[in-house]
């Protein structure tokens, strides 16, 4: 336990040196999420060992290492789309309570799922309706929450299609129809719409060419500021970690080797996992 | 009821088999009498049942007949309907099947019947309080071309997450300017469950709300029964700027001059002539003995002979 407890300070969440632009910031003391030991194992392989760590409203955590070193394995548990071996999850709910999600009950969770958390896939497939409209997609989370008002929905689709930078004349075409880039921003309008405060992303510009993912990244880092979200990243690309991160943690062989402050990990590294991994990156 | 397949005087003669009473055993009529009678305390809740294999194929009606089969009496009167229509292939097989298995009465007048299994229609005459209307259904899952996963829609039912079916109606919307859905439109039963009322034109979903008779629906291939029990609240989905519309007609029934009824349209020759009658068969021959006609009513041509002399020879001349 003494490995993480470093983590918990209150005010270890400040980003003082980060590129992160100005945000309605939460001093309060309270952590938004728990994570407790964690741990998820395939038979006797390990997918995730004993990760503990908290998270602020409105920070957002990076996770980073190699392929296979656990990260969208503990993500999955994190947003309980798996149930980890063992460990715990708080989560402090909008009444202020802090509940353990896997203790919820399935409605509960599903509750949960479509209205204070969002969860942003690597392939934008997974994460979209790719046989109905753009609109319903941004609409769908609103509908299940009990909106039934046709007027109303489309015009809230057609905000946050622009707020995303999708042309609003695209709102009746699926997603088949929209570039790799495009399909992301959707999914991320989609997730969105119901103004939560936790998001987790896995990947989220896995997959895209430069140019696009550079724009994507813009985009996620002004609405994270402006709404105040928090969030998860999960990312093997230590370039998106430093954009959009107030904080990391970098894994191997399921467990957490280093965290801090990103800027602070990225620029003096103290595991020599993290330092390989580091200088790793080419410069061009 | 007799448990041996034949009895050995007409195993002997040749005669056909001697089976239980509507066909089915006892047993396989308990059970699903079991799971219509939780249908009807889950009001549009999917029971799973153990369907059996019967003498027609899947998609004619197998299930809405184990139901019929389960719930018949000596006693009772069967009407049976296809699309409406008394006379159709499909209703007139297993009117004669029960006629012959059970050696029920049967009818083709709504009031008169105490059961009614049907396929695509409510009847347009008010049903009554003691009458059954036993439905034939297809695809008992309203979710299940949104949600390909029974695993899954099984949940979205026990959880109330019903999100989906609003994003159908909404791309119905989108794409076509109004709720395009016109058949299986889906409802909402007593404030809980949604329910596809199978393939009934949704101009029947308005009987379907606080009707006095039982409404059952059995689908055989996929091995569910539901059940809306009577005087229950049944609410089509929609939106609160689009609110549910059930279909119009701009003329009225060429046969009986009925208005207000749902109508079929009815090809008359290839040179784009129509005409559109009632589905109702029943109703409409109800009307006509009671003297109502239409623009086409037989009578105008003094006989129904010469209405098709009177056709075939528009046909010939255009």
């Amino acid at each position: 336990m003494t490995r993480h407890m470093d983590m918990t300070h209150a005010g270890d969440h400040l980003p003082k040196t980060s590129l992160v632009a100005p945000r309605p910031m939460d001093l309060s003391e309270k952590p938004l999420l728990q994570v407790r030991s964690v741990s998820k194992y395939y038979g006797r392989r390990i997918g995730c060992e004993d990760v503990s760590f908290d998270l602020w409203p409105g920070e957002v955590l990076a996770i980073v290492g190699e392929s296979g070193s656990g990260k969208t394995t503990l993500l999955d548990c994190i947003s309980t789309r798996m149930t980890p071996t063992s460990g715990m999850v708080n989560y402090r709910m909008r009444d202020d309570t802090m509940r353990e999600v896997f203790r919820l009950s399935e409605a509960e969770k599903r509750f949960l799922m479509r209205t204070d958390w969002g969860f942003v896939h690597q392939n934008p497939a997974d994460g979209l309706r790719m046989t109905v409209s753009a609109g319903a997609n941004v609409g769908e989370r609103l509908m299940a929450i009990g909106e039934q008002h046709y007027g109303d929905i489309r015009q809230t689709a057609s905000d946050w299609l622009e707020q995303v930078e999708i042309a609003k004349d695209r709102i009746d075409d699926q997603p088949r129809a929209f570039s790799g880039g495009m399909r992301q921003r959707l999914q991320i309008a989609r997730n969105l719409v119901t103004g939560p405060r936790l998001v987790f992303m896995d990947e989220p510009t896995g997959g895209l060419d430069v140019s696009v993912q550079a724009r994507l990244l813009d985009l996620l880092r002004s609405l994270v500021a402006e709404l105040g979200l928090a969030a998860i990243v999960v990312t093997h690309d230590l370039a998106v970690a430093r954009l959009l991160s107030h904080r990391m943690v970098v894994m191997k062989e399921g467990r957490i080797i280093e965290t801090g402050l990103t800027d602070r990990v990225l620029d003096d590294p103290q595991a020599p996992y993290t330092q390989l991994l580091i200088s790793s990156i080419l410069q061009v | 009821m007799t448990s041996a397949p034949f009895s050995s005087s007409e195993a002997q003669s040749g005669a056909i088999a001697d089976y239980n009473f509507a066909y089915l055993d006892e047993q396989t009529k308990r059970m699903i009498r079991r799971a219509i009678l939780k249908g009807i305390a889950i009001p549009g809740y999917q029971v799973p049942f153990a369907s059996r294999e019967m003498p027609m194929p899947y998609g004619w009606g197998t299930g809405g007949v184990q139901v019929t089969a389960s719930i018949i009496g000596p006693d009772d009167t069967l009407k049976v309907i296809d699309q409406g229509a008394d006379d159709t292939t499909n209703a007139v097989s297993i009117r004669a099947f029960f006629a012959k298995m059970a050696k029920v009465k049967t009818t083709t007048h709504t009031g008169e019947a105490s059961v009614i299994q049907t396929r695509h229609r409510i009847p347009e005459e008010q049903l009554h309080e003691g009458q059954v209307i036993v439905f034939q259904v297809p695809i008992p899952e309203p979710l299940r071309f949104l949600e390909p996963r029974e695993t899954e829609t099984r949940k979205m039912h026990a959880v109330e997450d019903y999100g989906l079916m609003h994003v159908k109606l909404y791309e119905d919307i989108a794409q076509k300017g109004h709720i395009a859905t016109n058949y299986a439109y889906p409802v909402k039963v007593k404030g809980r469950y949604i329910m596809d009322p199978s393939p009934t034109p949704k101009f029947d979903n308005p009987k379907m709300n606080q009707s006095e008779a039982l409404q059952l629906y059995g689908a055989g291939r996929e091995m569910r029964i539901y059940a809306i029990p009577p005087y229950t609240d049944v609410v089509s989905l929609d939106f609160e700027d689009y609110p549910f519309e059930v279909q119009t007609f701009e003329e009225p029934c060429a046969l009986c001059g009925g208005t207000g009824v749902f109508l079929d349209e009815v090809i008359l020759d290839d040179q784009g002539g129509r005409m559109f009658v009632c589905s109702d068969s029943d109703y409409c021959e109800d009307r006509r003995a009671k003297g109502h006609r239409g623009a086409l009513s037989p009578d105008i041509y003094e006989s129904e002979e010469s209405l098709s002399a009177q056709i075939s020879q528009e046909g010939a001349d255009a």
